[in-house]
């Protein structure tokens, strides 16, 4: 149109070997600083930060805040912000841990250790969460209350509708397959890991052909078939690297020895088991292969982020935008719902702080991880990564044994700091 | 009338709609044929882009009604005007700044594979073809629309608005932020469309834009409807008499 666009269809100045492989500088960056804190956490105390039993303690330990931190996004990305996830965690977690231990086996007569108790208890959950965030979601688009307002009163709201429910008790122990969703109580051990992480590997290189087959198929530019190996080396190779680390966790022998103890047997001389991937942690990578589904291929996603890129175009394109909002802080309350399964299970009770300060650190992950506040912005696997920086940061400062407030002080500063560095980045690179 | 080519798509009739006490648009009833382009003219606060907002489904009137091809419709929301066949190039453009072009054309309205997925790549194959047609010089296919220059993104908002078969449609000034080159591919079109019998409502502050490209042209002033004139019986100096004075032209 303009004569100055004709200089752009000149032909592409030679590409660099990132654009060639068309990796986002920023999320590169993002896994810098995660190696990095690894890194210099592992000489501080001196190779004991990366040890597959810490591997393994902190990856469970991230799960809980990673998965609303999914949810997170999609609410930021939308202008909002959701100050009540750690309070209606809480809420969730008491109506779970009242209907398994109190419900089922009493009210109705299910007597204690029913198979179908913690399917439904976690049901009940799930429900209780995407209802309670639908009504959040509810004020804030239908009555228009600013989202800030609606979850600083729900924080209030259901921190102590937990306490109510519960009458400030800690309720325990849960039904033990319940507890298999917390990390240490219920791994696949060694073979189904790797079972696992080979059809992860299997998934993504069907993923990257797909994709490639998608862009020939409508005569897209591809890149260069080099470039694509070394993407599914790369994939392939942290995949069957984690696999191999969590396995490397070996179940302590004394312990073994108790277990076979308890069903009579003697342990053979040189037994050893696995941990493996933890179950929490499949729940994890499940919820962020479909929250990035979501994000990308939905209609839903797309409105989301035409939503948070231009409140009014969307409403002009024909979005229902009201509607919208109720969606979404519905899938935010089903996350806080099922983050309250993992977080209770790794407790193995239902204790009366649960998820305290949870919707600060949700929030710092989404936004380490990218998200903008301004909206429009944001990914579900920055989320994640931003929640694992931060329970790094955290759990390895514990570890040199940094004084506990010097430790909050740190994060803080951190979160700070992360947004700095991605608002010049964001100048630097001229992106909005 | 001169204008009037052929059926009558859309009228509105006596449309009234006023923000807390302000009367935006007073009894003002204007009407658009199949293959015509009527002008809305007058100063910026005159209403006319308050009444056409009313037609896109932005606004809802206090009172009056609509009728496409006779028959009276009720306008809620964008999504009902869209169902009529009504398209809007708003002003402002209305793309989401942080989509890529494809995105934005197909918002509210997306392509979907077989399992109900968003099918990016069919869209972006459209997009390409769509804009090989209307600005062969634009390439920018994966770069969110913020990255793009004014009269690309104008370009967007235009296949937007003709890609779904439109019979009618609302350029709110669509050539305020444009240059020359620019002007010149967008009066083409319009003439395009007009042939293929798609009526348009071009909302412009600019006399000669108005002058050159439409059959008729309504003039508003405060709200009210000075008249609506065929442009052929007017000069430029009557038409600037009924902006700025709000005086109808000589009868006859």
């Amino acid at each position: 149109m303009a004569h100055s666009e004709i200089d752009s269809a000149a032909p592409a100045p030679r590409r660099s070997l990132l654009q060639t492989l068309e990796i986002d500088l920023r999320l590169l960056g993002m896994i810098g600083a995660f190696i990095l804190v690894c890194l210099v956490f592992n000489v501080l105390t001196d190779g004991r930060f990366l040890t597959p039993r810490n591997i393994f303690n902190l990856t469970i330990q991230t799960v809980s805040v990673a998965i609303m931190a999914t949810g997170m996004v999609f609410i930021i990305v939308t202008r909002h912000i959701d100050l009540s996830v750690g309070a209606l965690l809480a809420t969730c977690s008491a109506v779970m841990a009242m209907t398994q231990t109190e419900i089922l086996p009493y009210l109705l007569g299910l007597g204690l250790g029913h198979p179908l108790t913690p399917w439904i208890a976690i049901a009940v959950g799930v429900i209780c969460g995407a209802l309670i965030g639908a009504f959040h979601g509810w004020l804030i688009g239908y009555l228009t209350i600013p989202a800030f307002i609606v979850t600083l009163g729900g924080l209030l709201v259901w921190r102590n509708a937990a306490w109510y429910i519960t009458s400030g008790k800690t309720i325990g122990p849960l039904d033990d397959t319940f507890q298999k969703f917390g990390g240490i109580n219920g791994t696949l051990g060694a073979s189904a890991s790797w079972v696992v992480g080979l059809l992860a590997l299997a998934g993504a290189l069907f993923g990257l052909w797909a994709a490639r087959r998608n862009k020939i198929r409508h005569d897209f530019p591809v890149k260069p078939i080099w470039a694509e190996v070394v993407l599914a080396g790369v994939i392939g190779a942290a995949i069957l690297g984690f696999v191999a680390v969590l396995n490397a966790y070996e179940v302590p022998a004394r312990r073994l020895q108790r277990l076979f103890e308890m069903r009579g047997e003697v342990m053979p001389e040189g037994f050893t088991q696995s941990y493996g991937l933890p179950i929490s942690v499949l729940v994890l990578i499940a919820i962020a292969i479909v929250m990035t589904l979501i994000a990308r291929r939905t209609r839903f996603g797309r409105y989301v982020f035409a939503t948070g890129g231009n409140p009014d175009a969307a409403e002009l394109s024909g979005i229902n935008t009201r509607w919208l909002t109720v969606k979404i802080f519905a899938l935010m309350g089903v996350l806080c719902a099922i983050s309250a399964v993992v977080a209770s299970a790794r407790l193995t009770n239902h204790s009366n702080d649960i998820g305290t300060l949870d919707e600060l650190r949700v929030i710092a992950a989404a936004v380490i991880g990218g998200t903008a506040l301004a909206g429009g912005m944001g990914t579900i696997h920055g989320a994640i990564l931003g929640a694992l920086i931060m329970q790094s940061l955290q759990s390895g400062m514990a570890m040199v044994g940094v004084d506990a407030p010097l430790q909050n002080i740190v994060v803080g500063a951190v979160l700070v700091l992360a947004v700095l560095i991605d608002i010049i980045y964001r100048r630097r690179t001229g992106a909005a | 009338m001169a204008g009037q080519q052929g059926e009558k798509l859309v009228e509105m009739d006596d449309i009234c709609i006023s923000f807390g006490g302000v009367h935006a648009v007073d009894h003002v009833s204007v009407d658009l044929h199949a293959g015509e382009v009527v002008g809305l003219l007058g100063h910026n606060g005159a209403g006319k882009s308050t009444l056409i907002k009313i037609l896109s489904g932005a606004y809802k009137a206090d009172s009056g009604e609509i009728r496409i091809k006779g028959a009276p419709v009720k306008i809620e929301n964008p999504r009902d005007a869209r169902r009529h066949k009504i398209e809007t190039i708003y002003q402002t453009l209305a793309l989401a700044d942080n989509l890529d072009a494809a995105s934005n054309l197909f918002l509210g309205r997306e392509l979907v594979t077989p399992l109900g997925l968003v099918d990016d790549d069919a869209m972006e194959a459209e997009t390409r073809r769509i804009m090989a047609q209307l600005n062969p010089n634009f390439r920018k296919f994966n770069a969110p629309v913020s990255a793009l220059s004014g009269g690309q993104r104008q370009s967007v908002a235009i296949a937007r608005a003709v890609y779904f078969d439109a019979q009618i449609l609302i350029m709110d000034e669509p050539t305020a932020a444009l240059g020359p080159h620019e002007t010149q591919m967008v009066s083409e079109l319009i003439q395009r469309l007009k042939a293929q019998g798609i009526g348009i409502f071009l909302i412009s502050h600019d006399i000669h834009d108005v002058m050159k490209l439409c059959d008729r042209a309504s003039v508003m002033k405060n709200g009210k409807l000075v008249g609506t004139v065929d442009v052929a019986d007017v000069t430029d100096d009557d038409l600037l008499g009924m902006i700025i004075l709000g005086k109808p032209p000589k009868a006859g």
